[in-house]
């Protein structure tokens, strides 16, 4: 063919070799890469929980007795809560419209009398349903508290509870219900789509932006050699930022992977190509680096945060917006850490996930490279 | 006549939807030949970038073919890229990396065999000068530089065709030269092919041949000398004894039989429709006329007026010249610069700057990109504040009355400052409404400026889809809404073309005749002689201060007997380059 195939492999290392220099060089690639990966293990792995701990909640009785100090300390004894007694219900509601405490458990004057009776006793617990999630999780937790301790308080009376049904709930895979051991593994999903998609997206602009562009095009190498070059290169920083957070999620986090590791890799491979393959894609609309980024974080970043089962559980999503996720590439990798960190090689929930990554990728892939021609028309 | 590396034939090219389509070349047909320099000659808009790019094969035409060194262009465009150099406008150097590194990257997408390079860089590198810059950060380098590092990633292999777009704009003088140099030698001694495009009407004379492109269609094609012998005999160097040039040429210019009446300095520039000198000129007693060589830029002004009606070229704007009212005699200083610097980390843009300039007069600020023309002019509009020294417009101190200072003085920048989406009248209004004009008063204002400036007929049209010609005069119109007695050009005619640029500087010597000042900044070497006194500027530092005749009596030397505005500016420059070293 031309002669100019024979210099194609010169060509590509010189594209990477510059890549390279252009990523050292230039901070604001690195901050997303390594810098930002920390930042939000650090944010999600500390700051951001999901679970309650530690709760301030009010106790009020109208009748203090034996039974109603029995139970305070039964809260006590529980890390969920920090009981603190009010002597009135205003003054509790007072307590909890101020935000000093997140529930209200109400005993009433009859508490004593009707425990010991056969249908037991009622108890009122009030919560603050601004923060909905804390609500029903003190909901429960206070639920849960009220049983352990009147089976308790059976027991030591020596009578049986009639309960219809022996309920020994054993949690898998998460046996802790600890949040960051799901959220963590996530954020693989995240920060991949930072630096494959946002980065990329960035970085092609800027090229248009600078003239580069135009200078690279009138130079033997072929459209296909410019996109490997920078393909190859923000491949190689994403799976840099890969496993850095897998690395900090296991050793620093204490997350376990009970998967595969190659497997892993595997998969973020796929999916860090869906994610070079969308910057490419939006970098082929926009030519200024202000609208690449307004589009990356928009139709990327901003979807993988929120419909993809990182944060909010898909099945609990209206069915309109959980069909759209199936269009959001990071809810298939999504789907696959969380798996492989906390459940294992399960294939039946890989397969199909890494198959839809691979379709994707080829989609995304494939319109820039019918997209991309040596012409500035 | 040797053979044509590049033919156009019927070529034309336009961009944009339907409503809004803007044709950029229009049925061109050119050739150039092999062995020369061709020179692609017009002004900003002209459709000279879109004439690179097609040659380059990065455009597709809408019709008309373009062959290359004998392949399609269009359809063989990876052949034909193999072949040619090209430097766009902005030449895409990687800033951050070095000078080797971004060689390094040509040369493996140029595909040159690793042996070969060490002399090939060796070769470029003494060429142009860059070799102790090898490992700079090309971001480092100043305009010139990068310029030239730009041309040697172009010719890290040797093309058969260069093709260069714009390489000399923004460009200080010096670099300017040294870029010649480069090409002549590579044309010489290489017997390189090179198609370069221009803005500026004196490099025009440095090429074999050139194409005069003007509104996308092709003028003329030929020998400078071609068209600068259209005036042969009929270009005159004009003076009248106590008169000042500004007042001379506002006399001459538009009156009839006369083409073209410039300001050179210390004479009138005169181009006559025929060879004998026109009533105009022989009525006066007083007048000195002396014939002198014609130039091209005479010849392209001549072509230019003979394809338009006269009545079309600044009537009004000589109109307004002939009704102003005698110059004030008040010459105080209204504008005091005095030891100023200002400081952008650990450089300093400028670097202690004075100057004065009086009332009514046109002060020009000249140098090249980066030399603290811009940082100096934000200061004196009180944008910026000066890191030491003292600045007073209009007997106000910036440091304690910029707003105050800052409504007396008009300013027009660079990039015109429109809004682009609302049209001509929106824009007067706006601008009107900023400077605090109601009632009655903003509709005299805005009156005014559409006669005055011509604009009445494009009142509804949107700015942005105004010719730049036009855009100049809206932004010109909006910056003396307010009747400032100070204005502030900040190169106000870069890229406007030849006719536009004459009636732009008519009007300026008319607000000067009214006793208006005006601090303009300008990289054209020939606007510098319009001003009654210049300060040149270079690394944030004032060169010399003086009027240009004797800036360029400076400069006199024995093999420069009669040095040109650009001669002088070298001289200067070199002068501060041996004292400081």
């Amino acid at each position: 063919m031309s002669p100019a195939r024979g210099g194609a492999a010169m060509r590509l290392s010189g594209l990477l070799r510059k890549e390279f220099l252009q990523i050292v060089r230039d901070p604001s690639g690195i901050a997303i890469a390594f810098l930002m990966p920390i930042f939000l293990l650090v944010l999600f792995g500390y700051g951001v929980s999901l679970d309650a701990d530690h709760v301030p909640v009010a106790l009020v009785a109208d009748a203090p007795s034996q039974d109603s100090a029995d139970f305070l300390a039964a809260l006590q004894g529980s890390h969920y809560f920090v009981p603190r007694v009010a002597g009135s219900l205003p003054e509790a509601e007072q307590a909890l419209r101020e935000g000093a405490v997140k529930g209200i458990i109400h005993l009433s004057a009859d508490f004593s009398r009707r425990l010991r009776q056969a249908d037991g006793a009622p108890i009122q617990v009030l919560v603050n349903g601004v923060d909905a999630n804390t609500a029903r999780l003190v909901e429960g937790y206070v639920t849960g508290a009220w049983g352990a301790w009147l089976a308790a308080q059976s027991a030591r009376r020596g009578q049986k509870l009639d309960m219809p049904v022996d309920l020994q709930p054993r949690i898998w895979f998460n046996s802790e219900l600890k949040s960051r051991n799901y959220l963590v593994p996530g954020l693989v999903a995240i920060i991949m789509t930072l630096i494959g998609a946002l980065l990329t997206a960035l970085v092609m602009a800027r090229e248009w932006e600078r003239g580069t562009m135009e200078a690279l095009m009138v130079t033997p190498a072929s459209m296909s050699e410019v996109l490997l070059g920078k393909l190859g290169a923000y491949f190689i920083l994403g799976t840099g930022g890969m496993l850095l957070t897998v690395g900090l999620a296991v050793w620093l986090f204490g997350v376990p992977l009970r998967g595969s590791f190659w497997l892993l890799w595997g998969c973020a491979s796929l999916f860090l190509l869906a994610a070079l393959g969308m910057g490419l894609t939006i970098s082929t609309l926009a030519r200024s680096q202000f609208v690449a980024g307004q589009i990356a974080i928009i139709a990327t970043f901003l979807p993988a945060f929120l419909l993809s089962g990182f944060i909010f559980d898909i099945g609990s999503m209206p069915a309109v917006v959980q069909a759209i996720t199936h269009l959001i590439v990071a809810r298939y990798f999504v789907a696959i850490v969380q798996t492989l960190f906390l459940a294992g090689n399960v294939w039946s929930v890989i397969l199909p996930n890494a198959a839809a990554l691979a379709l994707m990728a080829a989609i995304f892939l494939g319109i820039t490279w019918r997209k991309s021609r040596k012409r500035l028309d | 006549m040797s053979e044509a590396i590049l033919a156009a034939e019927g070529l034309s090219k336009s961009f944009g939807a339907e409503a809004k389509r803007v044709t950029a070349l229009d049925q061109v047909s050119l050739r150039a030949r092999a062995g020369v320099v061709t020179g692609l000659i017009g002004p900003d808009a002209a459709g000279k970038t879109t004439f690179m790019r097609l040659a380059a094969g990065l455009l597709t035409p809408d019709a008309g073919r373009i062959a290359v060194l004998g392949l399609d262009a269009t359809r063989d465009a990876l052949k034909v890229q193999a072949l040619l150099g090209y430097m766009p406008q902005r030449f895409g150097l990687y800033e951050d990396l070095s000078v080797q590194e971004n060689l390094d990257l040509y040369a493996d997408l140029q595909g040159v065999p690793r042996a070969d390079r060490a002399p090939r860089y060796a070769e470029l590198m003494h060429m142009t000068g860059l070799a102790p810059f090898m490992q700079r950060l090309a971001g480092r380098l100043s305009g010139g530089m990068k310029q030239k590092l730009g041309l040697a990633c172009t010719l890290v292999r040797a093309p058969r065709l260069l093709l260069l777009d714009e390489p000399t704009v923004g460009v200080d003088p010096v670099s300017r030269r040294e870029l010649w140099a480069i090409v002549d030698r590579l044309v010489r001694a290489e017997g390189m092919s090179v198609l370069l495009s221009t803005a500026y009407l004196d490099e025009a004379e440095r090429c074999a041949e050139v194409i005069l492109l003007h509104e996308g269609r092709v003028l003329d094609q030929g020998p400078p000398a071609k068209v600068s012998a259209r005036t042969t005999g009929r270009v005159w160097a004009v003076t009248r004894p106590g008169t000042r040039s500004r007042d001379l040429q506002a006399q001459l210019e538009g009156r009839p039989g006369i083409v073209d009446a410039l300001v050179q300095g210390e004479h009138v520039r005169v181009v006559t429709a025929a060879a004998e000198l026109p009533a105009a000129i022989v009525d006066d007693k007083s007048i000195v006329v002396r014939a002198v060589p014609p130039r091209f830029e005479d010849g392209f002004i001549d072509m230019l007026r003979s394809r338009q009606p006269a009545a079309q070229h600044g009537t009004a704007a000589a109109a307004a010249a002939d009704a102003a009212p005698p110059r004030t005699d008040n010459h105080d200083i209204v504008i005091r610069v005095e030891g100023v610097r200002r400081r952008f980390g650990d450089f300093w843009a400028v670097d202690g700057v004075d100057f004065q300039i009086r009332r009514g007069e046109i002060f020009g600020l000249l140098g090249a990109n980066g030399a603290g023309k811009t940082t100096t002019f934000r200061m004196l509009c009180g944008l910026l504040p000066a890191t030491a020294g003292r600045l007073e417009v209009a007997g106000l101190d910036l440091r304690h009355a910029a707003a105050a200072a800052r409504q007396r003085v008009g300013y027009m920048s660079q990039k015109f400052s429109l809004y682009g989406i609302l049209s001509v009248a929106q824009n007067l209004d706006f601008f009107a409404s900023a400077y605090g004009l109601n009632g009655a008063a903003r509709r005299t204002r805005i009156d005014w400026a559409l006669t005055e400036f011509e604009l009445a007929e494009f009142a509804e049209q949107a700015s942005a889809d105004l010719p730049l010609g036009f855009k100049q005069r809206l932004a010109m119109a909006c910056a003396l809404m307010h009747e400032p007695e100070i204005i502030f050009l900040d190169e106000p005619t870069s890229g406007v073309d030849p006719l536009a640029r004459r009636e732009f500087w008519q009007r300026i010597n008319a607000l000067a005749r009214r006793g208006v000042t005006v601090l303009v900044t300008t990289h054209f070497m020939e606007e510098a002689e319009y001003c009654d006194r210049l300060a040149i500027m270079a690394a944030g530092k004032i060169l010399a201060t003086d009027e240009p005749a004797a800036i360029k009596a400076r400069a006199r030397s024995a093999e420069h007997p009669e040095p040109s505005m650009e001669d002088a500016f070298i001289g200067l420059i070199e002068r501060a380059a041996g004292s400081s070293a």
